[in-house]
């Protein structure tokens, strides 16, 4: 089982995240933890939960980054630096290291749709996977001592007690920017498919040889801040003044 | 990566409880002396307590064995296999010398074979990770095979120190292996120190084309359990301090006294196996510092995400 499946498989679920569009809300990472908490396996545990030294297991975090332009040490100095909001969850590889690293069978990729999956029944809480994976993709849940990572919400997409809506991952069903998309990346005709093409969606560290089936969408060129400067009327200006301003602005000028 | 005590304990004893498993395996002791008789129980008392202590940081030990089964594809399941495969010719060398004194020549070159490929698939586990720069290396498997020989054989001249033969051919072969191990371990740390990383925030993140990335923010202000893991860094000038002693206790001070032992002193006097054994303690600090920096100073692809 700790063999990746051979061939292709029939379907290739992931995610689509955009870059340009993801505000850093943190929506989707605690809709994550709550859904995961009382889903698929044992609870994500937090230690020290009040306390001042709070920490525990989560499948999806959002980083900040800032990325200043080439050639410029200061913002601003070339061109504007931008923040980019960064969501990182497992990014379900076709190549996925953490699966054959594992000495158990407990880390396993699914023939059928590609989804990454930890038998907790199986899993020793060795670590190993969680080392291998080069995104941090995986924590393990040190209350009870197994490997935690994204389900891909397994028990949400494919629940039909569920309206069609809700047949989606939690953390896709709640962004409010509508940063995180679902798909089968095996239909060129599916949403996630689309987008990839379009926006040139990409792979996170493709050097590793992960082959990750999630795609980020790059943020958009950015308008230029001094170029919009000019569209911005000067406060000097009173030409467009009527009715009582341009009275106000003719006795004013005249004292 | 963090220097987890039970790990670098592990890797340690049972390198030399292999190493010495390989000597005993190589017919280097007269199987009827009682020296050798006791060097049996050591080799396999290290081995045990080696295997011991890497269960300990596991989340769930009662299952560990569960590893056994994936060893078409996980280097951790194959030294599992390995280390229970090796016990089998061990145990037989040590009951030959033990209870009937003598040593089976074929039995003995499958202990010491099976020793040497379980310490490399113990490397193995480290050096298949492509996502740590700093072990991704076959100089990582060189490392750990040549320490666990050269321990072995440091380990195996105090026992011929008492009176257990092959003196002062052990103290030499010692001395030897360590300049071999030492040497595999200058280019492993070379490489490390000239080495770029294969994955930088640019690649990380994916935004390298808009420009240089650094972190704002993580994700939580805390640290987590990647970063707790995966994001031990050492000061440069402490590593380089260490790694000095590490040399000197490793090498120059056992090599010094086994030099000193094998020239001065002939075997079963006080004077060889106070040397000999002065140098299996210096060797062993030397070993165990040496695992704490191949932990502490490699880094993890994941901590592009954390700015560190
Ligand atoms: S992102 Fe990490 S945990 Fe997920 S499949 Fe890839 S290597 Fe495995
Ligand atoms: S922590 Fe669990 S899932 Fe991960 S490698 Fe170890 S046994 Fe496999
Ligand atoms: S797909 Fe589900 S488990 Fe994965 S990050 Fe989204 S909410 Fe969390």
């Amino acid at each position: 089982m700790t063999s990746l499946p051979q061939g292709a498989p029939p379907k290739k679920l992931g995610l689509v995240i955009d870059l340009d569009v993801c505000v850093g809300c943190h929506a989707c990472v605690i809709n994550c933890k709550e859904w995961n908490t009382g889903g698929y396996g044992a609870a994500l545990s937090d230690q020290d939960p009040y306390g001042a030294d709070v920490s525990g297991a989560w499948l999806n975090r959002i980083h900040t980054f800032e990325v200043v332009p080439d050639g410029g040490q200061l913002v601003g100095e070339a061109g504007d630096a931008r923040i980019v909001h960064f969501p990182k969850s497992c990014l379900h590889c076709d190549d996925a290291p953490c699966v054959t690293v594992c000495p158990t069978g407990a880390s396993y990729k699914r023939a059928e749709d590609g989804i990454v999956l930890v038998d907790e029944d199986k899993c020793i809480g060795c670590g190993l996977c969680a080392w291998s994976c080069p995104y941090g993709a995986r924590e393990m849940d040190l209350a009870a001592g197994v490997m935690k990572k994204c389900t891909l919400c397994v028990d949400r997409i494919y629940n039909e007690t569920f309206e069609l809506v809700d047949r989606v991952p939690a953390c896709v069903r709640t962004c409010p920017a509508n940063a995180r998309h679902f798909g089968d990346f095996n239909d060129p005709s599916s949403d996630v498919s689309q987008m990839v093409a379009e926006r040139g969606g990409m792979d996170l560290m493709p050097e590793q040889g992960t082959r990750p089936v999630n795609k980020y969408l790059p943020p958009r060129p950015r308008s230029v801040l001094a170029d919009a400067a000019k569209t911005i009327p000067s406060a000097e200006n009173t030409d467009a003044a009527n009715g009582f301003f341009a009275w106000l602005d003719g006795v004013l000028e005249k004292i | 990566m963090h220097p987890a005590l039970s790990v670098i304990m592990f890797t340690t004893l049972s390198g030399a409880g292999y190493g010495l498993a390989a000597m005993l395996g190589l017919g280097l002791l007269d199987p009827a002396s009682w020296a050798t008789k006791t060097a049996h129980v050591v080799a396999l008392g290290l081995i045990s307590a080696g295997l011991l202590s890497s269960t300990l940081h596991l989340g769930n030990p009662q299952r560990a064995w569960r590893a056994f089964s994936q060893w078409r594809s996980s280097w951790l399941s194959r030294e599992g296999v390995l280390a229970i495969l090796t016990f089998v010719p061990v145990l037989l060398n040590a009951i030959n010398s033990i209870f009937i004194d003598i040593f089976i020549a074929s039995t003995g070159l499958i202990a010491a074979m099976l020793s040497v490929a379980t310490v490399y698939c113990t490397a193995m586990i480290y050096a298949s990770l492509k996502s740590v720069d700093a072990w991704n290396t076959r100089l990582t498997p060189a490392c750990y095979i040549l320490f666990s020989l050269a321990s072995g054989a440091v380990l195996a001249s105090v026992f011929a120190s008492f009176g257990a033969g092959s003196y002062p051919l052990l103290p030499l072969l010692g001395i030897f292996l360590l300049g071999a191990a030492w040497f595999a371990k200058w280019r492993w740390r070379s490489r490390l120190a000239n080495g770029s990383s294969l994955s930088t925030p640019e690649s990380a993140t994916g935004l390298g084309h808009i420009g240089s990335v650094r972190l704002l923010e993580r994700p939580h202000v805390n640290e987590n359990y990647l970063t707790r893991e995966m994001g031990f860094q050492v000061a440069r000038k402490h590593a380089a301090k260490l790694a000095t002693i590490a040399y000197l206790f490793g090498f120059w001070v056992p090599a010094a006294l086994l030099l000193a032992s094998a020239l001065l002193f002939a075997e079963a006097l006080a004077g060889s196996v106070l040397l000999t054994t002065l140098g299996l303690v210096a060797l062993m600090a030397g070993i165990v510092t040496e695992r704490w920096l191949f932990f502490a100073e490699a880094k993890h692809a994941v901590m592009n995400y954390y700015g560190g």
